[in-house]
């Protein structure tokens, strides 16, 4: 049964099963293991990276494309969910249209960007995805009459998702519907998850495989490349406009930095990196790492930074603003001693 | 024995229209510009656009040429480059600071010699920081495009974020030297000076880039590099020297660009490169991976549109880029100017 749930991919590591299983249970139990609204908030954040992670992951892991449009993906379905929220009214039928259209839009614009540019070289796509998401983050700050420009969107999702809908005492935690937010957030990525660990398991993702190993042979077998590179794209574009559709739901606001700065695609590459492309699972370990780190190593490095205040230029370098420094050169090392990631590491080693 | 086929070579000329596919390329520029005449309509404002436009290209190209000749020699993809950009703004700009006086000075000479002196500095920063970042980060992974945009991206976050560790998180002000300031009127539009000297020196690095590149050994070296790179090296070339020059070269020019760029602001910020480096891929995908000539063209069309776009509708001015970016891969896949590589 779970062997099935899983499309037969199993983690294939002791260490690594152990982890996947306390991050599962975790953030299942998240509401109830934790006090307070941060973790919960955390936990949130949690779930959507990785399901944004994980689709951008087969792309660039399984097809061996790389795109710097994610962000505009993930940012055109939250917006779908505020703008249908806003005009709509608040209502379950607006979250619903919302995520639709924007993962509509978001195929919409991958089918163009994927025919545009992988016709003629891969390499151009990452060139030309860079350009159109620039492009598009320009244009969502620039009409603020539809958007809200750079202060972003504030609105109403359906009460029953709110924390104002009290349902009630649980093993000592008081059930709000902010906590039925959370566990839509969990089902939703959980779902999607399964979904596109069957999509790489499959006999398509199979060819996306072989097409990044040798595309020139993929072709000659008789596979058409094209074909595949885009609708590789287009999946993945679908699955991180529905990740931003959960993110608008659970945040109830949107705006340019949230959704579709470059820092966020930096941080979906460092993610997918660390983890371990092309595994699925990386996509896990790598956005749980991540957002831990983000929440909760910035404190540390402040303290550190304080610690040394004595010496020259070390402060400034553990400056709690620089850390994405260390990011840039952990994710240096890691392409260059750790193709595979962490998970690839695990894997490894269970075999030596 | 069968007897040869009928061959009767003729040497007829080109027909018209095939010329005139051949030259279309450089045909775009004198068009774009007619057409930015009919559409804007004041012929002052018309003047002025377009040389701003033309000093925004030239800015772009410097930035762009370093790019596109790298590619084309090694097959090597460098999303860092908007990270010399930076640092040669960031280092051409505290020079011009440190040497107050003599940019506050009314004289066109210190004036002219304390940017010269920036942008010696800056290009020396940067062509140092290019070999380094050569050597360090972009050597191991050759022949791995995939591995080389992710590294690639990490250098520019490191080069970024050392930015702000050295000249604090803050954007820096600068004021152009005093002999810059100001505009001058002819025929009733008006032309900033300071855009009147970038073209100037983009028009001269373009006809240098390009006497070195025809005219000498080195330049044909490259070329051939380009085209055919193996059998260079089989006759006895080591392109991988040329190559790390090459880098060094667009590495420094790079930064060029940047203080350039950040004295046309007015304004530099550690993240100006990142920005950048949207409009030098636009330039160099249009223009053709590894075509210099077609980074040029490329980039006079990209500047000149989006002045004229930004005139006539504010709103679409980087959309303009991407919508003459589409037309034009549309026409040619493969760029105005492809490289023919040899296989």
């Amino acid at each position: 049964m779970i062997v099935k749930l899983l499309s037969g991919d199993q983690p294939r590591s002791a260490i690594l099963t152990a982890i996947l299983l306390v991050i599962l249970i975790c953030l299942a139990g998240a509401p109830f293991i934790f006090d307070g609204v941060r973790p919960l908030d955390t936990a949130a954040r949690i779930c959507i990276f990785i399901l944004l992670v994980a689709s951008y992951d087969l792309l660039l892991g399984y097809g061996g494309i790389v795109s710097f449009a994610h962000t505009m993906f993930f940012g055109l379905g939250a917006y779908g969910v505020a703008l249908a929220s806003i005009h709509m009214g608040r209502g379950f039928d607006a979250l619903l249209v919302g995520s639709i259209s924007g993962a509509l839009a978001a195929v919409v614009l991958a089918l163009l960007i994927g025919l545009f540019s992988l016709r003629v070289r891969a390499i151009f796509f990452a060139m030309i995805t860079l350009a159109v998401a620039s492009a598009v983050a320009v244009l969502v700050s620039q009409f603020s009459a539809i958007t809200g420009g750079e202060d972003g969107l504030t609105y109403k999702i359906p009460r029953v998702l709110t924390s104002a809908n009290r349902m009630g005492e649980f093993m000592g935690t008081k059930i709000s519907g902010k906590i039925l937010n959370y566990y839509l957030v969990f089902t939703a990525t959980l779902i999607l998850f399964l979904l596109l660990l069957r999509i790489v398991n499959s006999p398509f993702g199979r060819v996306l495989q072989a097409i990044r190993e040798n595309d020139f042979r993929a072709e000659a077998i008789g596979y058409r490349v094209v074909w595949y590179r885009t609708a590789a794209t287009c999946l993945s574009a679908a699955t991180a406009a529905l990740a931003g559709s959960l993110f608008a739901i659970w945040l109830r606001y949107v705006g340019p930095d949230t959704t579709l700065s470059f820092e966020i695609m930096l941080d979906i590459l460092l993610m997918v990196v660390i983890g371990g492309m092309g595994t699925m699972y990386g996509a896990v370990i790598g956005a749980t790492l991540f957002i831990l780190a983000q929440t909760y190593l910035q404190n540390l490095m402040g303290s550190a930074s304080e610690a040394t205040s004595a010496l020259p230029l070390i402060p400034d370098l553990l400056d709690p603003d620089r850390w994405l420094m260390w990011l840039g050169i952990l994710f240096i090392l890691s392409v260059y001693f750790f193709p595979t990631g962490i998970v690839g590491r695990l894997r490894e080693s269970r075999r030596a | 024995m069968t007897a040869a086929p009928d061959h009767k070579p003729t040497f007829s000329n080109l027909s018209l229209t095939e010329r005139l596919d051949e030259a279309m390329p450089m045909l775009l520029i004198p068009i774009l510009v007619v057409l930015g005449f009919l559409a804007i309509g004041s012929p002052s404002s018309w003047l002025t656009l377009t040389v701003s436009g033309l000093a925004m290209g030239m800015m772009i190209f410097i930035m762009a040429s370093g790019l596109t000749l790298v590619f084309g020699l090694m097959d090597v993809i460098n999303f860092g480059h908007g990270a010399f950009v930076s640092v040669g703004a960031f280092v051409g700009v505290s020079v011009l600071i440190a040497l107050g006086d003599w940019t506050g000075a009314a004289s066109l000479l210190l004036n002219m010699s304390a940017i010269f002196l920036a942008v010696v500095a800056a290009m020396m920063v940067t062509g140092a920081l290019g070999w380094g970042f050569e050597r360090v980060i972009v050597k191991p992974v050759y022949g791995a495009h995939l591995k080389q945009i992710l590294v690639t991206v990490g250098g520019l976050i490191v080069i970024e974020q050392l930015i702000h560790v050295v000249w604090g998180p803050d954007e820096i002000f600068i004021n152009r030297p005093e002999t810059l300031k100001g505009a001058v009127t002819f025929a009733g539009a008006a032309m900033e000076k300071y855009r009147l000297l970038a073209v100037g020196i983009g028009l001269v690095l373009f006809i240098a880039m390009r006497m070195v590149l025809r005219r000498t050994k080195i330049g044909l070296i490259v070329r051939a590099g380009v085209e055919n790179g193996p059998m260079v090296e089989a006759l006895g070339y080591r392109l991988r020297m040329v190559f790390v020059g090459v880098f060094i070269a667009g590495s420094a020019l790079a930064g060029l660009g940047g203080v350039m760029w950040g004295l046309y602001q007015e304004v530099i910020t550690a993240g100006m490169g990142e920005k950048m480096m949207v409009l030098v891929f636009i330039v160099a995908i249009i223009g053709g991976l590894g075509s210099v000539e077609g980074a040029f063209i490329g980039a006079l069309l990209v500047g000149l549109l989006q002045n004229y776009v930004a005139f006539l509708e504010p709103k679409l001015a980087l959309v303009s880029n991407i919508a003459l970016m589409t037309a034009i891969l549309m026409w040619r896949p493969q760029g105005m100017m492809p490289v023919v590589k040899a296989k």
